[in-house]
């Protein structure tokens, strides 16, 4: 049973062979992209164990307390030519790239070391970690706790683990502290200042219309020196915060022995992951997670979480599709059941499929061009003219970036829509009109109904694919870091001509602009993982639909 | 059974006023929908249309041409104080005032509109007042120097006061004398000035004059800022220059104060190296025209010499370094040919000049592309002289009745023709004619450069490697999930790769840009070798298949062949690494990175067309993937079956029958991937360097059109010519896409009524 070269190509076998091969290419490429974003993802939440250990450099010996983040191998030569002495017979060495943290005192946050010169690995108990406001995270021991400047634990005098918990407790205390605080700047003050925004908006819009009485002069200052005093109040309860929220510190060794006070308020968490069980961990995984996808960033985005970028996208997508929506119907309604069938309805029906392939950075010109300058200067010009010449609706803002990404997801839900209307067997049509029933009665009793399925899969699809695109939002509205929210408590409550955040641009920023990329990597395949699970999920729903929705007709055609 | 049965209709008026009512109202309805959904869905193709109308009405500007109006039809002439020809015309920046300097030493402040005069000066010299040389520094100083008869020299300069008395605005011109109202003397024995020139720059002022007998005299004027006083000390020094041979008739210095260019009516340059003050040489003699000249002028930025002759002909000129890193000034280019001697007015802020003639023509050109804007005759008599105002937006002409004119110009765009965009320039400082993009720059005399090539170029160039890495893949992939996988396994695969598609490129982009190519460049040896042990592992495998008896196939059933080949090419892509080690150690001396960059001298970047080339093709994959797959699978079974009946083997039916009847849509799904591939933004903007250069080099990185609109579009001046080509760099590629996508969705609507019919 054996066969010949010669007669096995003649087969044709071995092409096909090698186009099974490339299926399996393109499905290898698939999940394993799934996979390293997953991977590195959700493993950046995992507490890492913290070693200690000396490297063995050319002349001394220094000491180093670290995560190990990721590691290579690196060709001897290569090694070499970088002067580092190997033995003569070693091909290759493995590389550490290892996480020291500090960077308040060592100016880096990582560095790679060879595994071969790493000697007594360790990994003791109480080396701590703190993820703090700035400068990054902190590695070392915990020497003292202070309150107001002096001391109230000491390793000397304490046991480590009463000292450990002493130290948990304060931090919680100045976490709940900074809560208050944000809560004050933020809410209270924030209101604040949008009162007063307001004041003088009206005070200006009355001298362009030349209605400015001193009486309405004199109730508008009124009102001003109310807000005025508020403010001072709250000020006030901020400053005795603060004295509250500044008063504890402690004292830390770093891995070279020095020792550095670092004051509570500036701490975020801090563990020891060494110490930790494996529920521990289980349930610091989940916090951190959660910390992830509920609260804002910190240290230029390469911190904290995302949800500032979370809402900003959900908010936006929402838009989009509340106008996206009745436009795409409307128009594959037309085209499917009020236009007459020919050459201009294919016309129009091929030029709608292209424009889904026209780049989606065409639209984010136009956008700008026409949405912002065009649109939005004017709407100024006639409507915000008292807020001149800051502009309000002329300058990239969520409004327009939904409006913008509605015309690019257009098409969409039109071939959507279209394809479920064609999909409503004549019979049922027909019946509908000899039962009496006019044209917009058939339509919004039978046809739509009966297409909705389909316009709601159109829909989907275009959320997302709006959720997906960055590249028109960078034009026509994202911004890195949006000082609040598009939806607040302060009147209008959704304001449409605010910047947002958005995590497809989070990502593009923080992978690409950031100052310490480094440190902001693993933050940026946790956010590109949270994108593709939305976006995953969406499509998911989406072809379930659409499957459903084609179980459905099969009943009615047969 | 006789007995009739009857139905009785109940008895129902279907007339009633409330029915008729009702069956009004449905009917209104009715028309109401109607009429909603035709407005609706009118309006929905029309916003589309009004994309393509946008773009385009945001380009059109760029290539109208330029127009010169009277600025106010009223007073269209008008002389201001004596009527003396003018040694110097002027205007301010907001139109408003203009400047004329007469011979006699007045200066006259004049409402441009109608030649009402807002001031009169006259300059520091003594009695009598006759003005022998003048130069001025450049037009954005508006600096100049005069010089006496006797021998003395000023420097002076007009200067524009604005305030807003009662929010109007209120320009009060003044004549300033930043050097001192005391005229300086030139060196005893030195007779008349006959030509002067002046450069002022940051360290020190030089003043250089010629007299009669063809001698130079050169003056520095250093400046100290005193810390204590804050005030500016000048110091000055006289310096002899080698005389001229012949009479020279302009004199011009470049900024940097080191080439003096002394040009005599026939045409003869002479330059001098002034680097050294104390020892200047003769640097190089030139003939710039058969013809005597009648202008010579500097362009903005000072380097471009333009000169004009009496037979109409103007030309360009400028310093290049050549091969022994010696400055040469080079013959740049030549205009169209005018009628009779020109004279010259640069622009103050872009590379355009005008030149105006004796017949009274004036003509617009812009210097880069070298090409005449707009020709216009404007006055009857000779143009005596002209000035172009700081926005280049209004000109002041003067005739040599001693009569003014002020006249507005609209000429937003010069520097955009379809040369510019799309051929090769000399800009300043190269060495030859280049495709450059380079939109802004730090300083203000910068040469903006606009060639839409290299962007292109880095387009079609990104497109290629994507189109090189996904064609393969896909159609292959298509191929065997269509046609030879089991339809259990189909059902999973296809949605699998499809999911590829929603994969938002922002990721892929990232993916590329921070792991994809500090991986390919330190496997830059496994990359190669994987593209030839995957196939050549796979056949192998392949073969040593067909070997194993019959029995062992029955194990597998049919089409699931995939599960076998996913994990022999994992373990190939595995083998490769340390194939690659072996053959990078013994042919690329251990590493393949810098064997690439030193042995070859090629350029290697990290981000390169090889990153983009994968990533990209990545993204395009699904998209032909899944269009491939739909044609092939839709192709009639009737016809594969008969081709298998009589006899041919399942590959013969592949290539003989499926394929030729499925080709025009894989040609379509080819021409759609790359329509994705040619406008795809985000890949290329994070897995690219960015930079426009024009080079095949796999190992290079490009910028595309796309990444450019996303770069550049937020910082360019809302439109400004940038601003505009950024538009036409959208219109062009809504135009590719729109087309290339029309093309294979017109393909593929035949093949779906081909399938039709069989």
């Amino acid at each position: 049973m054996r066969i010949g070269i010669k007669q096995w190509f003649a087969s044709g076998l071995p092409w096909i062979w090698l186009n099974g091969a490339a299926v399996s290419i393109n499905v290898i490429m698939v999940v394993g992209v799934l996979a390293l974003i997953a991977v590195r993802g959700l493993g950046h939440f995992w507490p890492a164990p913290i070693l200690q250990a000396h490297v063995q450099g050319q002349q001394q010996i220094t000491s180093l307390i670290g995560s190990i983040v990721d590691d290579e191998l690196v060709s001897a030569e290569q090694l070499r030519g970088s002067g580092v002495v190997l033995p003569a017979s070693q091909e290759s060495a493995k590389r550490l790239l290892i996480k020291t943290g500090n960077r308040d005192v060592t100016r880096a946050d990582f560095v790679w070391v060879l595994e071969q010169s790493l000697r007594q690995i360790t990994y003791p108990q109480e080396l701590m970690a703190l993820e703090r406001r700035e400068w990054g995270n902190f590695y070392g021991r915990l020497v003292a706790i202070k309150q107001a400047g002096t001391v109230v634990a000491d390793q000397g005098k304490q046991a480590d683990q009463e000292m450990w918990q002493l130290m948990q407790e304060r931090v919680q205390r100045s976490l709940n502290i900074y809560d208050d605080i944000q809560a004050i700047e933020k809410g209270a003050i924030g209101e604040i200042n949008h009162g007063m925004e307001r004041l003088r908006l009206k005070h200006r819009s009355l001298e362009l219309e030349n209605q400015l009485t001193p009486l309405l002069q004199a109730e508008l200052e009124a009102e001003r020196r109310q807000l005025d005093r508020r403010y001072t109040g709250l000020q006030q309860r901020l400053i005795d915060l603060y004295a509250a929220f500044e008063r504890d510190s402690m004292i830390a060794e770093t891995m070279s022995g020095t020792q550095i006070e670092i004051n509570l308020s500036k701490v975020v968490r801090a563990y020891r992951p060494n110490a930790m069980t494996s529920m521990a961990k289980v349930n610091f995984y989940m916090s951190k997670i959660w910390e992830f996808v509920s609260t804002e960033p910190r240290e230029a985005n390469t911190e904290g979480g995302v949800f500032p970028a979370i809402f900003g996208t959900v908010l936006m997508v929402l838009l989009m599709s509340v106008m996206v929506t009745p436009i795409g119907v409307v128009a594959a309604v037309y085209l499917r059941e009020y236009a007459k069938q020919g050459l201009v309805t294919r016309i129009i029906r091929i030029a709608v499929n292209n424009l889904a392939g026209v780049p989606s950075i065409v639209y984010g010109v136009f956008g700008l061009g026409f949405f912002i300058y065009f649109l939005g200067g004017n709407i100024d010009e006639l409507f915000f003219a008292a807020a001149a010449p800051a502009p309000t609706f002329g300058t990239p803002g969520l409004l327009w970036a939904s409006l913008t990404l509605a015309l690019l997801t257009v098409p969409v839900v039109i071939v959507a829509t279209e394809e479920g209307l064609s999909r409503i067997p004549r019979a049922v049509r027909e019946g509908s009109l000899a039962l009496g029933a006019t044209k917009s009665e058939t339509l919004w009793r039978v046809v739509l109904p009966m297409a909705s399925p389909a316009i709601m899969t159109g829909v989907i699809l275009a959320v997302a694919r709006a959720a997906g695109e960055v590249a028109p939002l960078m034009l026509v509205g994202v911004v890195k870091l949006a000082p609040s929210l598009p939806l607040d408590g302060n009147y209008p409550y959704l304001h449409l001509d605010q910047k947002f955040m958005h995590l497809g641009f989070h990502i593009y920023d923080v992978g690409f602009q950031s100052p310490n990329v480094e440190a902001a990597r693993p933050l940026v395949y946790a956010t590109a993982f949270l994108l593709v699970l939305v976006i995953a999920l969406l499509n998911l729903s989406a072809v379930a639909i659409r499957n459903r929705l084609r179980e459905k007709y099969k009943a009615l055609e047969s | 059974m006789n007995e009739k049965t009857s139905i009785i209709a109940p008895k129902l008026d279907f007339n009633t006023p409330a029915l008729r009512r009702y069956r009004k109202l449905r009917a209104m309805k009715d028309r109401l929908t109607t009429m909603f959904v035709g407005i609706g869905g009118m309006s929905v193709i029309v916003a589309i249309l009004l994309i393509f109308v946008y773009l385009t009405y945001e380009v059109v500007p760029l290539f109208k041409g330029a127009s010169i109006s009277p600025w106010n039809e009223q007073y269209s002439t008008y002389s201001v104080g004596p009527n003396q020809p003018s040694l110097h015309l002027g205007v301010e920046e907001q139109n408003e005032v203009g400047f004329k300097l007469s011979r006699d030493a007045s200066v006259y402040f004049f409402a441009t509109e109608d030649g009402r005069i807002k001031a009169t000066d006259k300059l520091a010299f003594s009695e009598p007042r006759t003005i022998s040389a003048f130069a001025l520094d450049s037009n954005v100083s508006r600096l100049f120097v005069v010089a006496s008869k006797q021998g003395k020299i000023l420097v002076a300069k007009p200067d524009y006061d604005i305030t807003y008395p009662n929010d109007e605005r209120l320009i009060t011109p003044s004549l300033l004398y930043p050097y001192g109202k005391k005229a300086i003397d030139l060196p005893a024995g030195f007779d008349e000035p006959m030509v002067l020139a002046i450069r002022d720059a940051e360290e020190a002022l030089i003043i250089v004059a010629a007299n009669a007998n063809r001698q130079l005299s050169l003056i520095k004027l250093s400046k100290e800022q005193n810390f204590i006083t804050e005030t500016l000390e000048v110091s000055e020094k006289v310096y002899e220059l080698p005389a001229l041979s012949s009479m020279p008739f302009k004199l011009l210095l470049s900024p940097d104060q080191r080439w003096l260019m002394a040009i005599d009516q026939d045409a003869n340059l002479t330059i001098l190296d002034l680097r050294n003050l104390e020892k200047p040489r003769l640097h190089a003699v030139h003939k710039l025209s058969n013809y005597a000249l009648s202008d010579a002028q500097l362009l903005l930025g000072g380097s471009t010499l333009t000169v004009a002759d009496v037979s109409g002909a103007i030309s360009q000129w400028f310093m290049v370094r050549d091969q022994e890193n010696q400055w040469t000034l080079r013959h740049i280019r030549d205009f169209a040919q005018q009628e009779g001697a020109q004279i010259l007015a640069m622009e103050h802020r872009r590379r355009s000049f005008t030149s105006a003639d004796i017949n009274g023509n004036i003509t617009l050109f812009s210097a880069s592309a070298g090409v005449q804007v707009h020709s216009e005759k404007l006055t009857q008599e000779p143009i005596h002289f002209m000035a172009m105002s700081p926005r280049a937006n209004a000109m002041l002409v003067e005739d040599d009745a001693g009569q003014l004119s002020f006249w507005k110009v609209e000429n937003k765009h010069p520097d955009t023709s379809w040369k510019a965009l799309w051929h090769k320039i000399w800009y300043e400082g190269y060495e030859n004619p280049k495709y450059i993009w380079q939109s802004s720059a730090a300083s203000n005399d910068f040469e903006p450069k606009y060639s839409l090539m290299p962007l292109a170029f880095g387009t079609l160039k990104s497109a290629f490697y994507a189109m090189l890495m996904a064609t393969p893949l896909a159609i292959c992939g298509a191929i065997y999930t269509a046609y030879f996988m089991a339809p259990a396994m189909r059902r999973k695969v296809k949605p699998l790769i499809e999911l590829m598609e929603a994969l938002p490129t922002v990721i892929l982009g990232f993916l590329a840009g921070l792991w994809l190519a500090p991986f390919v460049e330190t496997n830059l040896a496994s990359v190669f070798t994987l593209l030839v042990v995957v196939p050549l592992g796979t056949l192998v495998f392949a073969y040593l298949w067909a070997q194993v008896p019959k029995e062992a196939w029955c194990q597998l059933p049919e089409g699931w062949d995939v599960l076998l080949i996913i994990p022999i090419v994992l373990g190939l892509a595995w083998l490769s690494m340390p194939i690659s080690d072996g053959l990078e150690a013994s042919f690329f001396g251990g590493n393949m990175r810098q064997w690439v960059s030193e042995d070859l001298g090629i350029n290697y970047d990290q981000r390169n067309a090889l990153v983009v080339g994968i990533a990209m093709g990545f993204a395009v994959i699904p998209t032909i993937f899944s269009i491939t797959e739909d044609a092939i699978f839709s192709v009639p079974k009737h016809l594969s079956q008969g081709s298998l009946a009589l006899g041919a083997t399942p590959w013969q039916t592949l290539t003989r029958v499926v394929i030729p009847t499925a080709s025009p849509g894989i040609f379509s799904a080819v021409m759609i991937g790359m329509g994705r591939a040619v406008g795809e933004t985000m890949i290329v903007l994070m897995a690219t360097g960015n930079t426009p250069i024009m080079d095949m080099n796999i190992f290079e990185g490009m910028r595309t059109l796309a990444a450019n609109i996303a770069v550049e579009m937020p910082e360019s001046e809302v439109g400004g010519s940038h601003f505009r080509i950024l538009f036409l760099a959208a219109l062009v590629l809504f135009a590719f896409t729109f087309i290339v996508n029309t093309l294979a969705e017109v393909v593929r609507q035949r093949l779906r009524q081909k399938y039709g019919s069989l």
